[in-house]
């Protein structure tokens, strides 16, 4: 149920961000959800792509520092509140999030988050359990 | 139970020491004096004369000998003896620059394959000892030196040289090696070997090792003691001095006794070539009291250590001085600390990082700042920001215990670092712009 995100670590130089997304252009890869953390020396791009396995093998070759995180995707209403519900289902079962993204769908009135929690499993049964939609790996590449 | 290969002179007290190094200094002095014309204009524009040299309390009058001096000297201009009496010619690489060459009477082969004698017997050597040598042999010292101390001990010599280190290691298990004389690295190499060839220490015979001729660190020493199942000697020389042999390790293994009966050992401030009391850290400097041949006063080493005369549980009395630390050519000076780039190499070899760095030093609003980039693997990198900064916190602590000062440490990608030649350029020093 886990998502494969690429972390890609890039130094706060001219010409480090496109080089990264030239050579996913290059090797065919499409970008579903992009966030960037910064920081004054670097930043950390985090990336969900169609097939993360190529674009990570891609990376690896280039001399880039990539690494892959499971991270959970969940489907909610894009209205007011429609993330409330899960931030206060996390609360409630005490799980922290190191980070979060999100974005919204070609589905219409449909916004998806990428969550990164300390402990996915539990979040994973906390969700569950909520009845959240709770995306599979494929409906998150194949979108 | 220590043993000693001069036991009289390997103990001397503290006194006869001095009296012999003084004796030996005056006679060398004037015989430089004479033989020299280099070094004796050196002395005549300080104003110094043989008769100024009374003991070796004046020995800081003398000038130093750096080696570019040796490379203007080139080839004969140091020579004090006729080439007729003369033996031998060995030479450094050359990889810094014009070659060195230093030349030998048989007396000097003599005392120099006596140094190395005694390292081999503080390594535990006896005529019983089979002793394989894996240093180059030729124009380098470490071959010759240890082979001619081997022949001393009177141990059985297998003057391998180096190289093919599958037939060293059938070898050493035909013949039944006992001791090992190599580089660090090729030692490290061997052991490596003998694993993949399927074997252990158990089917070895190995029992010390005597290392030297590179610069090696204390996990590396363990590395090699576990690889080979030995004890592993550091040896410390150079090829101006005579070769290795100048200092050698004890059973204690906690620095190397020079041989003082032959090299009065100083440590000077590398700025100002002002003497430095016994425990300062500093550049070593060496005067050669018995060579006839290539007797060279006061020769800067630019090897940074510390000397100590503090009781060695082996008995020997020779001064100890420490593994070099550094080269004083490439020492930096932080808001008023002695930094060598080697000294935060060691703290990120420890700490899981490869030896690609770099060390930037500007002067901001005028106090000095030291930034140290270092390139990080896959492995070490943390998806989040707090993982990476925790990351470089830790080597800022690490490096800040090392050198009590506080540096900004950088992960960067790695092959990031500009590499000339290959080798990455370990220091930018931008103070040197402004001034």
């Amino acid at each position: 149920m886990f998502i494969k995100q690429l972390s890609i670590f890039v130094e706060n130089k001219p010409g480090k961000l496109s080089a990264v997304t030239r050579l996913l252009s290059d090797n065919d890869i499409d970008i579903r959800a992009l966030s960037i953390a910064d920081t004054k020396d670097f930043g950390i791009l985090r990336l969900i792509v169609d097939k993360p396995d190529k674009a990570c093998e891609a990376l690896k070759n280039a001399d880039c520092t990539v690494s892959m995180t499971n991270v959970i995707a969940i489907g909610t209403e894009d209205k007011p509140g429609g993330l409330t519900g899960i931030m206060d289902c996390l609360y409630a079962s005490n799980i922290s999030v190191e980070y979060m993204y999100a974005f919204i769908t070609k589905k219409a009135g449909e916004a998806y988050v990428i969550i990164r929690v300390d402990n996915n499993d539990k979040a994973l049964e906390a969700l569950k359990e909520s009845g959240f939609a709770v995306l599979t790996a494929d409906e998150i590449y194949d979108m | 139970m220590e043993n000693y290969w001069n036991k009289e002179i390997e103990c001397m007290s503290r006194e006869d020491m001095k009296k012999l190094q003084d004796e030996r200094l005056v006679k060398q002095v004037k015989h430089v004096w004479d033989n020299v014309p280099y070094y004796r204009k050196k002395m005549e524009e300080k104003g110094v004369t043989p008769d100024d040299i009374k003991s070796t309390d004046d020995l800081h009058k003398l000038p130093f000998l750096t080696k570019s001096d040796l490379r203007d000297a080139y080839p004969y201009g140091l020579l004090a003896k006729p080439l007729a009496d003369c033996v031998r010619i060995q030479s450094t690489s050359g990889t810094t620059g014009k070659r060195v060459v230093a030349f030998y009477t048989q007396h000097d082969i003599d005392l120099w394959e006596d140094c190395c004698a005694r390292a081999i017997v503080a390594a535990g050597g006896t005529n019983e000892d089979v002793c394989q040598v894996c240093y180059g042999y030729g124009l380098f010292t470490g071959g010759p030196g240890l082979n001619g101390g081997s022949h001393k001990v009177g141990c059985l010599t297998l003057p391998m040289s180096s190289g093919n280190t599958e037939r060293q290691i059938q070898f050493m298990r035909d013949l039944g090696s006992t001791i090992l004389c190599c580089t660090p690295s090729y030692a490290a190499y061997i052991g490596e070997t003998l694993h993949e060839m399927g074997f252990t220490p158990d089917d070895i015979k190995l029992k010390a090792g005597i290392f030297g001729a590179e610069p090696w660190t204390e996990e590396m020493r363990r590395e090699i003691e576990k690889l080979l199942g030995i004890k592993a000697y550091d040896i410390y020389g150079l090829t101006e001095t005579s070769g290795p042999g100048v200092s050698f390790e004890c059973s204690e293994q906690t620095g190397m006794h020079i041989n003082e009966d032959n090299f009065i050992a100083e440590i000077i401030d590398p700025d100002t070539g002002e003497v430095l009391p016994e425990g300062s850290k500093g550049e070593l400097v060496f005067t050669s009291i018995t060579k006839e041949a290539f007797p060279l006063l006061r020769y800067r080493t630019r090897d940074i250590c510390v000397l100590t005369r503090e009781k060695c549980s082996c008995g020997r009395t020779l001064v100890k001085m420490t593994k070099p630390m550094g080269r004083s050519d490439d020492m930096l000076i932080i808001r008023g600390v002695n930094v060598f780039p080697s000294q935060i190499e060691t703290v990120l070899i420890e700490q899981g990082y490869t030896p690609n760095y770099q060390i930037e030093v500007d002067r901001v609003n005028n106090s000095d700042t030291l930034d140290i980039n270092v390139e990080m693997s896959a492995e070490q990198f943390s998806d989040t920001v707090k993982g990476i900064q925790q990351k470089e916190r830790e080597l800022v602590n690490a490096i800040k215990t090392i050198l009590g000062i506080t540096p900004k440490v950088h992960l960067v990608s790695p092959k990031s670092i500009v590499r000339s030649e290959g080798k990455a350029v370990r220091v930018i020093d931008k103070r040197k712009l402004h001034d």
